[in-house]
């Protein structure tokens, strides 16, 4: 086991050694220049020249890339080009609250997957069965962007129930965490039925409704725990997935995250905080990853699907 | 980059559309208020911030030796008490006011503005601004990295600073109130080890108490501020990352008092057809032209029949109608408020017929194909397809190309690349109210270089040499005839046609009812908002 | 059409199905269909302060801000959708099944850079890879296309693996090794023809999955061109005016939505149908 984790550790960091690579040079081919944009129009073009130097962007790719590895193995991520900041104190200060709005969504996806998926599975092939499935379908194919909005304008501007945007209480939360959980939450509640279903049909829990214990034991003892597992396996899967919608939902309601941090970057060509952000998020998409894979083998083999 | 272009909307000679309509009131002192913008503050160093959002905050933060009479373009002296220029125009002598203090408390003296402009121009610093001081003695050996000081500026005593220019430049006091201009304190910078931006201290009418970055900062009234009762707010909230529309609904609400990044088209139709709107809007013009660029170097544009068609295509009137009326249909390259505007020149009148015609006799009758650039943040690809449908009716098919601001500034500054550039997002707003600035480096041949500003890549050198002697007659007794000499570059300028003026852009801003004061210190033409000006009425 | 017939005894297919149909007939039949030139900006299709019209008899869906017919849009857009979710998936499932197949069926070096090539793949957070893509490449119909196919087929070929090596060790491609069988006879004639299954089930979910990143990407500003429409740079352009004109977030969103969840219903069958062990999600 330990053996099996190391050997995963130093894989991970060779991933996030290719990432790097592949963003860097990816964010070198960009048909802009960083020193231009910094120089602004009145610049002439010596201030251009000597801004580029100042930033190391004379330096072939190489000697930048290997520049870059050398800071980042002592954590250092390197200044950001337009805030003349450490990048990884921007990230440090964003990172919370992106956290925090994961956290959020994936409580609602669990939360939202399990119940409904539970409720189906235990009135599978009924009317309630239907009505769930469909509308887990209907959530997995809706454009997040447009739930965002749709979210915004009835519960904050049109109800008043939530606040418009903003960070800092519960309730800020609520709307974006919904918008960022409902994708997932359909996926889960498919999980979490075909799971349940799976396990219901098992000889152990026929044993154990034949032994007369009650329903609502029987599924909150023995089927449940088997529900779960897979569904934490998709979540570390899932981080990925989550960072994409992170901008999207970010932008949106003007959560003060690394999504905002980072779309403000491409405008600006920032690289150094692009970087910055796609090495977090890769970090933790192995991190989720990791996990996924260590749980995956106390999952019951005949309720892993591939 | 982004807010750097429109960053430049802040440098923004706005003038109030309708200043002398709002009553004189008396300034009340005290109030917080709050203010938003979707964009985190990037920098707050004077030296590097150059986007219309920073712009404000820096001018509140520091003070420098001129400024401008609040919602006027009109220069008066600041931390300077007085200044005497030179018959030769040459040298410039400035008398600092006595015990104006840092926000840390110490007396700031000749020493700091000298080492101010030097942080300024050294390359080290990676400003933008550097250019701006080219005049000085001393400038290119410090940017060429031969010196660390500038040789043109000399402290004879704590009181005085004398700049010794390299040439003349009618342009050098505005210089000289640009937030490059600011005066820092070296110890501050140096304690604050490469963070200046983020831990700014200043002697201006702001003190900055917090900083929480993505979400907001807090400014606080500077209570030694050399000027008697300004600022008149107490506190100034920043709240950043607030979508536009969110902003507005907010200060609806009365959450927020100014919607820092203006109105939504659509919600300036709702706001202003309401009851209590129109008292929420400002509206207000800026030195501001959105145009066409018509590059000179590409086929067939080197054609200046070609050019003029090109003028005579664009149907203006409906590009505002686009933008809601909050715009105004352009003939020439300056705006209307700018000195040099010329009242009586037509330009090109929207003429569909005669543009056919002319590309005819270019040799081009069934029209040709190109390519259009535009940026890629709403309103600009609506504008640009616009501007497609109306060359298509004369047959030019343009194929638009809507990119990330940076590589649409690229393909302008690669010669032979970008045919027409539509400027929107990008376009030229002045830094300081002052033709001259129209010209150097977007219409120069100076800008005509790979990497330069220059999209037309547009060359006269009859013009250009008329330029540089009209930027040497710094002599105040020769303004108007200064005034003339651009008017007339710029009318000659169109008779080429490197450009299609299409709009002035007018900058709307929303407030709350609560916020008192005219427009023009909402929409400041040199400080976009003019927070030592702006109050809360009693 | 074993697979057809029991697709119709689903209710969700035979929905899904229909819409999809739709949607087809839409794309091909635009020209036909729309009531305007989709791209002609009309004098009479805003209003004199320059906001556009609601819905009502001239403009059945109401105009967008450019005074457009936004009917006539997206039944155009329809095309953009379709085509993006057709090409751009098609490329995902072949590069997926190439690199799959590759990598599961050549053990040794070739097979492990390959894999370690997708988990580095996965490790990229997508759509912020996506959009580092599209301001690379200038982007058009086919740029966004490739961008959303270079993103998409990790996951595929992830699958594809896993299928394959399962099939590898399975005695009838033993028998085949022992027999002698080449390579190539062994992966074209016994190994792709399990994978058809898969292929068939992810070429049709993935379209959702490309859909909806194709609205995304244009949502953002950097997705298909203008003028031509796609749903998702409607949104884009009138996103300003959702408050005013909800119709022109509203529609659009409404025929994002569907389309993805038509894919998604019949794909869902489909997996159904062609492999019912692979309930659940990929």
């Amino acid at each position: 086991m330990a053996m099996l984790l190391a050997k995963r550790l130093v894989q991970s960091c060779l991933i996030l050694l290719g990432v790097a690579a592949i963003t860097f040079i990816l964010l070198y081919a960009l048909p802009a220049d960083p020193a231009r944009m910094l120089a602004g129009r009145s610049a002439t073009a010596q201030t251009v020249e000597n801004i580029r130097r100042e930033l190391g962007l004379d330096q072939p790719l190489l000697t930048q890339f290997l520049h870059y590895l050398g800071n980042l193995v002592q954590g250092d991520l390197g200044r950001s080009y337009a805030q003349k900041t450490e990048v990884a104190t921007l990230i440090m200060a964003r990172l919370p609250a992106t956290l925090t709005l994961m956290a959020a969504g994936i409580f609602v996806e669990v939360l939202f997957g399990l119940t409904f998926g539970i409720v189906a599975a235990l009135n599978r092939g009924g009317a309630i069965d239907r009505i769930v499935m469909a509308s887990a379908f209907v959530g997995v194919s809706a454009p997040q962007f447009v739930v965002a909005l749709l979210l915004l304008y009835v519960f904050a501007a049109t109800l008043g129930w939530f606040p418009m945007s903003g960070y800092g209480t519960l309730a800020h939360v609520v709307l974006p965490a919904m918008t960022l959980g409902i994708l997932g939450a359909g996926w889960y509640a498919r999980m979490a039925r075909s799971a349940m279903i799976d396990v219901l049909n098992q000889d152990f829990i026929r044993t154990a409704r034949a032994k007369g214990l009650s329903g609502r034991r029987v599924v909150l003892r023995h089927a449940l725990p088997n529900a779960i597992l897979p569904i934490v396996a998709m979540i570390g899967i899932d981080i990925g997935q989550f960072m994409g919608g992170v901008v999207v939902v970010e932008a949106v309601y003007g959560w003060p995250g690394i999504g905002q941090l980072a779309w403000q970057a491409i405008q600006q060509v920032d690289i150094p905080i692009i970087m910055g952000v796609t090495l977090t998020s890769a970090f933790a998409i192995i991190v989720g990853n990791l996990v996924a894979d260590l749980i995956a083998p106390m999952i019951d083999p005949r309720i892993r699907s591939h | 980059m982004f807010n750097r272009w429109i960053l430049t909307t802040t440098t923004a000679a706005v003038l109030a559309f309708s200043p002398l309509l709002a009553h004189a009131e008396t300034p009340a002192q005290g109030g917080e208020i709050v203010v938003t913008y979707k964009d985190d503050i990037t920098t707050l160093d004077p030296h590097i911030g150059y986007d219309w959002v920073n712009w404000s905050m820096i001018k509140s933060l520091f003070s420098r030796l001129m400024d401008y009479e609040p919602g006027t373009a009109n220069l008066v002296p600041s931390l300077a008490e007085s200044f005497e220029v030179a018959p030769d125009g040459l040298t410039y002598t400035f008398k600092l006011r006595k015990g104006v203090k840092f926000t840390n408390g110490r007396e700031i003296v000749a020493g700091d503005v000298k080492y101010s402009i030097e942080r300024a121009i050294n390359p080290k610093t990676q400003g933008p601004g550097a250019g701006f001081f080219g005049a000085i003695k001393g400038f290119d050996d410090l940017t060429g990295g031969k010196s660390e000081l500038l040789s043109g500026i000399e402290t004879p005593d704590d009181q005085t600073v004398v700049f010794h220019l390299s040439r003349p430049d009618a342009t050098f006091l505005h210089v000289m109130a640009i937030n490059f201009a600011s005066v820092v304190p070296k110890e501050a910078v140096e304690a604050a080890a490469g963070d200046f931006g983020k831990k700014p201290v200043g002697s201006g009418s702001l003190v900055l108490k917090d900083w929480t970055i993505g979400q907001k900062l807090v400014f606080e009234r500077n209570p030694d501020y050399f000027v008697k009762d300004v600022p008149h707010v107490d506190k100034v909230t920043i709240e950043v990352g607030q979508e536009p529309l969110v902003a507005l609904l907010r200060l609806q609400k009365g959450e927020v008092d100014i919607a820092g990044d203006g109105i939504p088209p659509a919600k300036f139709l709702e706001i202003k057809n309401s009851p209590e709107g129109a008292a929420m809007i400002v509206d207000g013009e800026q030195l501001h032209t959105g145009y066409i660029t018509l590059n000179t170097k590409v086929k067939p544009f080197d054609d200046v029949k070609v050019r003029q068609a090109v003028n005579m295509a664009i149907n203006k009137e409906r590009i505002t109608r686009l933008l809601n009326g909050r715009a105004t249909a352009a003939n020439q390259i300056l705006p209307p408020l700018m000195p040099g505007y010329d009242k009586t020149f037509t330009g090109y009148a929207y003429d569909v017929e005669k543009a056919k015609a002319l590309l005819a006799e270019a040799g081009h009758p069934d029209g040709f194909e190109t390519v259009l650039y535009s940026t890629n943040t709403d309103p600009q690809p609506r504008i640009a397809q616009a501007i497609q449908q109306d060359l298509a009716a004369i047959g030019i098919k343009a194929e638009v190309r809507a990119l990330a601001q940076g590589n649409v500034i690229a393909a302008g500054g690669t010669e032979g690349e970008a045919p027409m550039i539509w400027s929107g997002g990008m376009g030229w707003i002045a830094d300081f109210p002052d033709p001259s600035n129209f010209y150097g480096p977007i219409l120069g041949c100076s800008g005509a270089v790979a990497g330069g500003w220059n999209w037309p890549w547009y060359c006269n050198e009859a013009i250009d040499k008329r330029a540089g002697e009209a930027d040497a007659m710094s002599d105040p007794a020769k303004a108007a005839e200064r005034q003339a000499a651009w008017s007339k570059i710029f009318t000659d300028v169109m008779a080429d046609a490197p450009w299609v003026p299409v709009i002035n852009e007018r900058r709307v801003v929303a407030k709350s009812l609560r916020m008192g004061g005219p427009d023009n210190i909402y929409i400041d033409p040199t400080r976009v908002i003019n927070y030592d000006a702006i109050f809360v009425k009693p | 059409m074993r697979v057809l017939k029991e697709l119709c005894r689903q209710p969700a297919a035979v929905f899904g199905l229909v819409i999809v149909l739709a949607v087809v007939f839409a794309a091909i039949a635009a020209p036909w269909l729309a009531p305007y030139e989709p791209d002609n900006q009309m004098f009479d299709g805003l209003t004199l302060e320059g906001a556009p019209i609601p819905p009502g008899e001239q403009f059945m869906l109401g105009t967008d801000t450019l005074g457009r017919d936004l009917l006539s849009r997206l039944l155009y857009g329809a095309r953009t959708s379709l085509i993006i979710g057709l090409v751009a998936n098609g490329i995902a499932v072949t590069i997926g099944l190439f690199v799959g197949v590759t990598a599961g069926y050549m053990r040794g070096w070739v097979g492990g850079l390959l894999m370690r090539f997708t988990d580095l793949m996965m490790a990229f957070p997508a759509l912020l890879l996506a959009i580092v893509l599209a301001a690379i490449l200038k982007p058009s119909l086919w740029i966004v296309a490739m961008v959303i196919a270079l993103v998409n087929w990790v996951q595929v070929a992830r699958i594809v693996y896993t299928e394959t090596r399962g099939l590898v060790e399975r005695d009838f491609i033993m028998a085949e090794r022992a027999l002698g069988a080449g390579n190539a006879r062994i992966v074209l004639l016994h190994i792709l023809p399990h994978l058809v299954p898969t292929a068939i089930v992810w070429g049709t979910l993935g379209i959702a999955t490309t859909v909806l990143l194709e609205a995304t990407l244009s949502f953002l500003g950097i997705g298909v061109q203008p003028p031509q429409p796609s749903w998702g740079n409607i949104i884009f352009e009138s996103q300003s005016y959702f408050q005013a004109a909800p119709w022109l977030v509203f529609f659009p969103g409404a025929v994002i939505l569907l389309t993805a969840l038509a894919f998604n219903l019949v794909g869902d069958a489909l997996r159904d149908i062609l492999d019912p062990t692979q309930r659940g999600r990929g």
